[in-house]
Formats: C-alpha cells, structure tokens, sequence
C-alpha cells in the first residue's frame, strides 16, 4: 500500500510524504524536500562572478576570475554532496527497529539504524529554533544502566522539518507498531 | 499498550508535549491491531490442517511421489521400514510414503483457542544470500529466543544420515560454543510443484525437533518465497499448534563473517558456554556467525558423509608465500626484538643519565621521536600474540605507520643525495643566517632610533640597543666559525632520514631551534626585563596605595609606611613608569620574533604528529573493505507481495571515517602545548617565559 499526500514545512515550503505499508509491522514514511531550484542556483552564481568581475575590472588580475569559477563549482560540488538533503525517510519495523535514511542531492546516502531493545518510545517534542518554537518527532533511547531513563533523544527529519499535521501522520503509525512490539514483548 | 508509556515518558521528559487527540488515537490503532492479527493467524491456520490432511488420510499417495527423481539424489529408491529410530537410514528427499505423520491432528476446537493467543512475536529468519540457490535440504543454524530470530547458517543437502548430522552439528557446537541446531527445512523447486516433497520436509520434524520448525520455501519462476513457522507445543495454550508471522532477512554471510562491529561489544569468555545471549540485538547475530567458522571449514568439494552448502572462500591465493611469511614470522620477530631490547638497554645506560646529557635528551624533538620510535618498533615486534582484534589493528596500525614512514624517509633521503643537494643547502643556509642576523642588525638600529615615530628614552633605548647589537655581533661570529662544518653534518643529519621522515623532521625542527638562539636570547633578556619592572610597578602600586603583600599569609594587607618610604617608593614608581615603554617595546618585538619560532616548529610538530598517530591500516581498510569496520547495519525492504513473508535485505553499514580515526588514533609521542591560549595570553602580559615544550614544573590549567 503507498499513498502520497502533501504537507509544508515550517518555513511554507512544500513537502511530499510518501507513506509504504509494507506489511502491519513493516512502514516507511520518506519525506522528499523540493530540489535544487534552477533560479537560485543561477542567482547565487551570478552573484559570485559578478562580485569577481568588479574586482577583476580593479585590479586587473585574471586569477580572479579563475578562482571565482573554481569556487562556484566546488561549492556547489561541496553543497549538493554534504549539505542539500533531498530526501528522509524513516523505516519502522516491528521487532527489529526503526532506522532512519537521508538521501543527499549527490546520491549519498547516510543510514542510521536503532535496534528495537534500545527504542523507548517516539514521541512529538518542542523545540527551539531560531527565532521560533518548532515541533519535532524524536526518538528516545533506553539507558542500559537505569531502564527507566534516557540516555539520548534522536531527532527524526532534521533537514526537512515538517509542521505538525504531517508528524502527527507518522506519529500516530509508528504508535501502532509500538504499541504491537510492546503487546507482545510484555507476553512471549 | 501505547499511549500508557506514552504517559509515563511525559513525567520521565520534560517538554514532551503531544496534543491529545493523537493519544487517543494511538490507543485506538493498538486496540485494533490485534484483531487484524488474529484474522491473519486464523487463515494461515486453516490452510495448514487442510493441507495436512490427505497426508494424515493415508500413505498411498507417496508412489506419485517417488516416481519425481529431483536435485541431486538421482538414486532414490524406494525403501520401508524406517522411522524415527532406525537413525542410520540414509534420508533422501521424494519418500514421504513411509513418513509417519509427526503432527498431531489438531483438535476441532484448537481453531477458537488459537484466536484467543495474544499476537506472537515476528519471526525473523536470517537467511544467507549464498543458499539461495541452493538445493533443497535442512537449515541448519541458531535459534535466539531473546529476539524470536533464527539465524541460518548452512543447507545440508540429501541425502543424509541423521545421526550423522546430528554428531557434526555436536562438533561444530563443542568446538564453537554455539547452540547450533537443525531449525527446519529447506525446499528449492526446480520442476513443478511437488505437492510429496513438502509432506515428506514437514516429516523431517520429527527427527530433528526444534521449536519453532522453519519451512522455508523457494518456488520456481517466482521471486517470492513462502516461509512458515510451525509451534507444536505453544507454552501459552498446549496442544494448540500455532504459526507465527516470518520475516525474512537476507544476509551476506561473508561480510557479516568478517566484520567487525563497533562500538566492541563486550563478549563473554568462550568457556561460559552458550553465552552469547548476553550481546543484544544484532550483535548476536554477527556474533553467531563469527563463531560458526568451524561450520564453514568444510569444502563443496569434500566427499564427507554430510554436504554442506554455505559461504566459503575462493580458496587462498598465493598460499606457499603465506605460509611461508608465517613460519619466518616467529623468528624474525624474535631476532628483531632482541635487537631492539639490546638498543632499549644501551638508551637506559647508567651515563646518559647524568644531568646535563639527561636535560639535553628532555629537551630535543629529535630524542622524544627516536624513544618514540623505539617504543613503536618494540610493541610491533612483539612475541606475544594479539588478545583482541583492536590489538592487532593497532599493531598493523603502527607497523604500516612506521613503513610509510621510513619510505617517506628513504624518498628525502635519495632526493638530498641526489645531485649535490646537501652541497647547495649548506651553501645557501650560511647567507640565510647572514641575511636573517643583518635583517635583525637594521631592525636593532630602528628601535635604537625614534620607532613607529614613538619618543623612547634615548639612554635606556642606547644602551639596550647596543647590548642586543653586541650579542648579535657575537651570534654572527659563531655562525661563520661553524660554516667549515655545516655541510659536514648536514650530511651526516641526513643519513637519519632512513630512520624515518618524522625524525628528520624532529632533527630539522631541532636544527632550527640551533640556529635561531640568537632570538630565544633576546626574548629571554627582554622577557626578564619587562617582567621585573611589572613585578616593581605591581608592588609599588600597592605602596602608593597604603597596602602591601602579606608573604606569610599570601594576601594584601594594609600597612602604615612612613613618609621617607613613601617618597622613595612613588618616586621609583614614577622612573618605573616611564621606563616602562621602552622595555616594553623591546619585549614586545622580540616576543612576536620568538612567536614566529615557534609557530614554525609547532607546524613541524604537527606534521610528525599526523604522521605518528594516523591509522592508515584501519582508514586503508575502511575504504578498500567497508564491511571489515561496520558501525552496524541497515536494512532494505525487497520487493514485496501481499500474503507473502516480508522480506529485507541486512547491508553492513561502514564506520564513517571521523569515527575509524576517532576510534584508532594512535598514541603519539605526547608534548602537546599544554597552556591555552588565555594561558598563554596572561604569560606574554606578565612577561614569563613561553617554551615550545612541555615543563616537568608546569602546572595543567
């Protein structure tokens, strides 16, 4: 089962979430950003080389205009590899874990994975942010030393920050295979 | 249920907030879902009875079944009389005419009381990649009942003697404290569907009994497998025979075979027998299949009674050379660690550890470098076998730090042997020293002048500037009685670089530090200087302020001085004060002069550092054999189809580089700068003195 429905982010911008109902213990929520607009990518670079040019035009130097170029396309380079995430997508599965994926605009994926024994519970948490108070789903993890502690809180879609329509959405289905894991670990 | 812990996390965090139509909805969903799953257990249910039923119904349905040769038993001939305890028989697939049904039948009301279970926990079966293609025959593996996860780890194809299989898997579990077991079975349709072969797999239980009894299955043309897991007796309701909901997991035995998980995760000891309970999760897993190499010995193309199919490697290349390397590694290592011990004990010697030697060695880079080395070489060479896998990455670590280092080493060396090279440095350092005590010369005659336009105090400017240009004059001499030489030991200075690049380096930050003494000078006297007329001008303050220091108490305290005492004391002050910017103009040129110093060796030191304690192994490693460093796992959800067990693909997740370096920087040879930089601010105001090296006296901020 897939469904697709759209969302903004906290900023107003536009969100897809994809929602994969592999099997009752198995979903997938990815949350895609919009790419990498053609408009602001010739913005920024015309900015650059014009502010090269009107060196250049000063002091009469061509290597400026050289190491303008190079740093337009190594900045880009840099950007889409470490910086633009264009998609996050969350996996839950039931007596497994949750393991969360964000997909760089360069392909580069960076996958983190949560086994269930350390996952106490996910939960919508407030935050501050900038200048403003945001909502955030979050997963916490168990302390092994004290079982009724935690020991780190792990931010979900971090990139994308959707508002909270769209966390409440992925709140509420990761809540039902929670609450499976918890029905049948507590009787074996 | 959901949205009780839910409560309870809102007292254990504070800021959790949730709105709470979400709670109750979550309370919703967790009362609906059970019901979802009893409906999925019913129908499984069903169709398993009505599948066993014409097997319970009688045996002649076995001679259609006999009359399929299939796989890799062509010789199936019919035999009777064997059950259960006739052990020795030889098993082979395409009989079922004389398996006797192991299940019970299920009572008629076993269906209503199936429904009242609560939901069991998802299998999860970890099935290696390699035996997907395999033939058709029984999983042999672990069952962890912790997670309700099996992991596989070989086929044994037919056909088979029992007991046979049962004293390898004995073996394999004495040898490898591992409860490896026979979990089920296997069955890889190549032809048309068998409906007997089945029949006779689920037979096959009653041999090897395991709870829960694995069916796993692989149709021909599909790409969807069927998987089944069959309870006999489930402790919550016996006698109700129930199936749970599979979830298969694909895994590449090798990788998982040879990496390694980070953080470590504390084993027991092999003897605590099947211990491994104790490594949670995954870590189980991986450590189930570390464990079972005994179980991968064995060849596809050994004739042994049991055939076995399973990761195994290509064979090892180069063998002769391999085990050649590891019979000379014995002696080698031996005959080079008595050498070493030789050379540790000739450094230890009673006579260099007279005080002047003793302080000259605490005071050189390159002797820190040369221990350093020598400590390196030691670990490496080393009898004593490595506990633990960090141990022996840390020694390959060290060892290929020291072979790049002495290449890097041998490369200087052959470039400044090559064409003269020592010849021209020599010719040109003598100018270079020149050129620097001239430089020095004219910026001595511009503070002796009006610098920066600033009036200075001409008899205190002169006389210090004549003290400085005497001293230079001295240092200039010096340089030129020794410029015979200099070629000489810059020879000699270079056939050290086959020791290493890094103790070049060290002999090239020390040879720096030589011939920049003049400098160190001058800071020492303009340090001392301006440091006792801050010291005066401190305490006269406190004079001219009716107090005075307290030695014994360690404090200001007032005090009444008489009127002489005060006159004396205010009018130093005052000659103080307007010393004061002479000296200080002094201190502060030669300060940022010795600045320069040291900024330059710190730059040298860094660069012996990186090469000293980069793990170049461990990061070769991570970018040539990702899965060797896993820092876990992640999964990927394969095609999937409705009514069929879900199935993922497990992938090695690699340590990212900032954690291998994290996790194996090597130690190095530890004179880092001890002060911070407000540390180091407040000394350069006070006017003590700054050293490039650590102090035995300083005090850790």
């Amino acid at each position: 089962m897939e469904d697709e429905q759209s969302f903004s982010d906290i900023c107003g911008g536009r969100l897809a979430l994809q929602r994969r109902y592999y099997s009752p213990s198995c979903r997938e929520f990815c949350i895609s950003c919009p790419r990498l607009s053609l408009r602001s990518l010739t913005a920024v670079t015309c900015t650059v080389w014009l502010a090269a040019y009107g060196l250049f035009t000063l002091c009469e130097n061509s290597i400026i205009l050289s190491a303008a170029i190079f740093i337009t396309l190594l900045g880009l380079l840099g950007y889409l590899h470490f910086v633009k995430i264009d998609q996050e997508t969350l996996l839950i599965i039931d007596s497994l874990g949750i393991q969360m994926t964000s997909s760089y605009a360069s392909g580069k994926e960076s996958t983190t994975f949560i086994e269930m024994g350390k996952v106490k519970d996910v939960i919508i948490n407030e935050g501050i942010y900038m200048q403003k108070v945001i909502y955030y789903l979050c997963i916490l993890l168990k302390d092994p030393v004290e079982p009724h502690g935690i020991s780190q809180v792990v931010p979900v879609f971090q990139s994308a920050k959707p508002r909270l329509d769209c966390l409440i959405e992925v709140y509420r289905s990761c809540q039902e295979v929670l609450a499976h894991q918890k029905a049948t670990s507590a009787s074996p | 249920m959901g949205y009780k812990s839910w409560g309870g996390d809102m007292n254990a965090s504070a800021g959790a907030r949730m709105p709470h139509e979400g709670d109750k909805d979550a309370a919703r969903a967790c009362l609906r879902l059970p019901g979802l799953e009893r409906c999925v257990r019913g129908t499984l249910g069903r169709g398993r009875r009505a599948a066993r039923a014409p097997l319970g119904a009688g045996p002649s349905r076995g001679n259609a079944g006999s009359r399929r040769k299939w796989g890799s038993c062509p010789a199936a001939r019919p035999r009777q009389g064997w059950g259960p305890g006739a052990a020795s028989a030889v098993v082979r697939s395409g009989r079922p005419d004389a398996v006797p049904d192991p299940m019970p039948t299920p009572p008629p009301e076993s269906a209503a009381r199936g429904n009242s279970r609560v939901p069991g926990m998802v299998l999860k079966a970890f099935f290696p990649t390699c035996c997907a293609s395999a033939d058709s025959g029984l999983l042999v593996g672990r069952w962890v009942p912790e997670q309700t996860s099996a992991v596989v780890l070989a086929v044994v194809h037919f056909p088979f003697i029992p007991i046979q299989v049962k004293e390898l898997l004995a073996r394999v579990q004495q040898a490898s404290q591992v409860g490896v077991a026979v979990l089920g079975t296997w069955c890889h349709r190549r032809q048309d569907a068998e409906e007997s072969l089945g029949h006779f797999l689920e037979g096959l239980g009653a041999i090897f009994s395991h709870e829960p009894w694995l069916q796993l299955c692989r149709e021909r043309g599909s790409k969807f497998w069927s998987c089944k897991a069959t309870r006999r007796q489930a402790p919550t309701c016996p006698g109700a025979p129930g199936e749970d909901q599979v979830m298969l997991v694909f895994y590449d035995q090798r990788k998982v075979l040879l990496s390694q998980l980070h953080p470590p995760v504390a084993l027991p000891d092999h003897q605590a027998g099947d211990a491994v309970a104790g490594a949670g999760g995954l870590a189980a897993v991986f450590d189930t299949v570390a464990r079972s190499e005994e179980l991968f010995r064995s060849d596809r193309f050994d004739e042994g009674p049991v055939r076995l199919s399973h990761w195994q490697s290509e064979g090892v290349e180069a063998s002769i050379l391999a085990e050649l390397a590891k019979r000379a590694s014995g002696p080698i290592c031996l005959l080079l660690g008595g050498l070493l011990s030789l050379v540790s004990a000739a450094s230890a010697c009673r006579v260099l550890q007279l005080w002047p030697l003793s302080f000259i060695w605490s005071k050189l880079s390159t002797c820190e470098q040369l221990r350093h080395r020598l400590e390196q070489l030691t670990f490496v060479f080393s009898t004593q076998k490595a506990e633990n896998p960090t141990q022996l990455m840390r020694k390959a670590n060290v060892l290929v730090s020291v072979l790049l280092d002495v290449a890097l080493g041998l490369a200087l060396l052959s470039w400044l042997h090559g064409k003269d090279r020592i010849g021209h440095l020599a010719e040109a350092l003598v100018p270079v020293a020149d050129h620097v005590a001239e430089e020095l010369q004219h910026l001595l005659q511009w503070l002796m002048g009006a610098p920066a336009g600033l009036k200075m105090n001409r008899a205190l400017d002169q006389v210090l500037g004549r003290f400085f240009l005497y001293h230079l004059h001295l240092w200039i001499s010096y340089i030129h009685l020794m410029s015979p030489f200099i070629e000489r030991i810059l020879w000699h200075v270079g056939l050290s670089a086959c020791l290493g690049l890094t103790v070049a380096l060290s002999i090239l930050s020390d040879i720096i530090a030589l011939l920049t003494f003049h400098i160190y000078c001058f800071y020492v006297y303009g340090a001392r200087l301006y440091c006792l007329k801050i010291c005066g001008l401190s305490s006269l303050w406190r004079l001219f302020r009716g107090k005075k220091w307290n030695v014994l108490r360690q404090r200001v305290d007032s005090c009444s001085y008489d009127l002489d005492q005060l006159f004396i004391g205010t009018l130093l002050f005052t000659i103080l004060l307007f010393l004061l910017p002479t000296t200080a103009l002094y201190y502060l040129v030669f300060t940022l002069l010795r600045l320069l110093v040291v900024a330059v060796q710190g730059l040298i030191h860094v660069l012996v550092d990186l090469i000293n304690s980069l793990p170049l192994y461990s990061l070769g490693l991570r970018l040539c054999r990702p899965y060797r460093l896993a820092a876990g796992v992640k999964f990927r959800v394969l095609e999937h189809e409705a009514d069929r067990p879900l199935r993922l693909l497990m992938q090695i997740n690699p340590l990212p580089f900032s954690h291998v370096i994290r996790t194996y920087r090597l130690p190095s040879c530890g004179c880092h700068p001890t002060h911070s930089w407000g540390s180091l601010c407040r000394k350069l105001f006070f006017g003590e003195l700054i050293y490039p090296w650590r102090q035995k006296g300083d005090k850790r901020d």
